[in-house]
């Protein structure tokens, strides 16, 4: 398959899918009653969160699939899919402090067991590079990337359930729960979900493509005899 | 690993001077191999005094720190149960660093790999080996601080705490054995080793401390939690079964 095939397609549907999101959140979405225009920030944060969390958690299947067939491409694309998601996570973060001190006064609050678990998958999954890097050996680089994938993977769930447990109360929120939220608003909710997927596919194949011309760079340049 | 049959015949390359092998039995079943490596094991922990002295050393040395940290002479409740599970925590931390250097800097990774064994021994004997560690340390920690830092008496809370000590330990020690392998053969082991452990044992933190600060508190005492408890088996069994999984991988080469 050559390599960035499809990479066109899927960026202008991203574009699309970004730009109808935009505009459902900006003119179509309801102001809500008690944050206000605070809340529209919802409509990024938590996609975002979804997306890279389920990006955390497919790394990890990946992994798997790189374990069981030996296929270094599965390494690729498992490292790729968990690189994306740390730089969402980022955003995540970020965008949580603001509405946080947006709606509660501060910039950081305990209280929000989401954003707590998500500090400490951040907090783990921001070993995967440092561990990566630091062996030297390519082969065994990814087998042990691989297995990190797999129990980081398996720790994010985890993780949710006893950070849950352990707030016994809770501030009011929107967040979460799309079930309860008013039609237009989940209209909307759904959509930016759709277009933040688009978005992270969109740039995991980005990021592949331009790691496998690398790849494919220095295996001819190696065959040519260049240096 | 198949065993090999008594009377299999030699290839036939003149095998007249070659002397016949040695009769060989079936090789040896699963428990067998972890017993004699969790042997060899506590026999070379015994003999270095490497990991639990100074793990011990550590929490007492640790228990003093937060005296003076925290300005109290004595915790009670939330407090209490956090001193405790963050001393036993990092304390932890220094065995778990320990666990594999032997065998990556002296061929011990090599000679198991040569044996004719399941792979996943090596896993079952270094987890028990690690909860033995971590068996003796709160056999000298929480006396030490039951005696030093405590407020209401160890004595009524002691039956509940050992129920999550001992569930607690267990997860400790899948955990801290999977990332022992995980770091030990790169650079900076000493680094990665705990930054990787610490945010995958904040359930272990969660459940144990929310477990233990009823029991040790002097204002509302109260229970065990069957919740915490519910929660730490759960962890114990999950990252059990994944150790399980994906051990064998970090032994390849």
């Amino acid at each position: 398959m050559p390599i960035g095939r499809g990479l066109r397609t899927l960026s202008i549907s991203t574009v699309a899918a970004m730009g109808v999101a935009l505009g459902l959140v900006f003119f179509y979405a309801p102001i809500e009653a008690e944050e206000g225009f605070l809340q529209k920030i919802f409509y990024l944060h938590v996609p975002l969160a979804i997306v890279s969390l389920c990006g955390f958690v497919l790394g990890g299947l990946m992994a798997i699939a790189h374990l069981r067939t030996r296929d270094q491409r599965w390494d690729l694309r498992s490292y790729v899919t968990i690189h994306m998601s740390l730089i969402l996570g980022v955003v995540v973060l970020l965008t949580g402090a603001i509405w946080a001190r947006g709606s509660w006064g501060h910039w950081w609050v305990w209280s929000e067991p989401t954003l707590v678990s998500f500090l400490i998958v951040m907090l783990l999954y921001a070993t995967y590079q440092p561990l990566r890097f630091a062996i030297e050996d390519p082969e065994r680089q990814a087998r042990y990337a691989s297995v990190f994938a797999i129990t980081a993977g398996a720790f994010v769930p985890m993780n949710f359930l006893a950070v849950r447990l352990s707030s016994s109360y809770l501030h009011p929120r929107v967040l979460g729960s799309s079930s309860n939220l008013p039609p237009p608003m989940a209209l909307t909710f759904g959509v930016s979900l759709g277009a933040m997927a688009l978005l992270f596919a969109t740039l995991c194949s980005y990021e592949l493509a331009a790691k496998r011309t690398r790849i494919l760079l220095k295996s001819s340049s190696r065959i040519l005899g260049y240096r | 690993m198949s065993a090999v049959a008594p009377d299999t015949h030699l290839p036939a390359t003149g095998g007249a001077r070659v002397p016949p092998p040695a009769p060989r039995s079936k090789p040896p079943g699963t428990l067998v191999v972890v017993a004699a490596l969790l042997r060899k094991e506590l026999l070379v922990e015994l003999r270095t005094l490497e990991s639990v002295p100074g793990m011990s050393l550590f929490a007492v040395s640790t228990f003093v720190v937060f005296h003076f940290a925290l300005n109290r002479s004595s915790v009670d409740g939330d407090l209490a149960a956090g001193v405790l599970w963050v001393t036993l925590l990092f304390a932890a931390m220094l065995g778990v660093n320990r666990l594999f250097v032997a065998d990556a800097e002296q061929g011990g990774f090599d000679g198991f790999l040569l044996a004719p064994v399941d792979r996943s021994a090596m896993l079952a004997a270094k987890v028990l080996a690690l909860l033995a560690y971590l068996i003796v340390l709160e056999l000298v920690a929480v006396p030490a601080f039951g005696l030093l830092l405590l407020g209401p008496s160890l004595g009524q809370a002691l039956p509940g705490l050992l129920a999550v000590l001992v569930l607690a330990d267990i997860g400790i020690a899948v955990i801290g054995t999977l990332i022992a392998a995980l770091a030990v053969r790169t650079r900076a082991r000493d680094l990665l080793g705990p930054l990787l452990a610490l945010p995958l044992l904040v359930p272990v933190v969660i459940g144990g401390a929310r477990a233990s600060s009823p029991l040790l508190s002097i204002v509302h005492p109260g229970g065990l939690q069957l919740r915490w408890l519910g929660t730490l088996g759960l962890y114990d069994l999950v990252f059990g079964l994944i150790a399980y999984a994906v051990f064998d991988f970090l032994l390849e080469d």
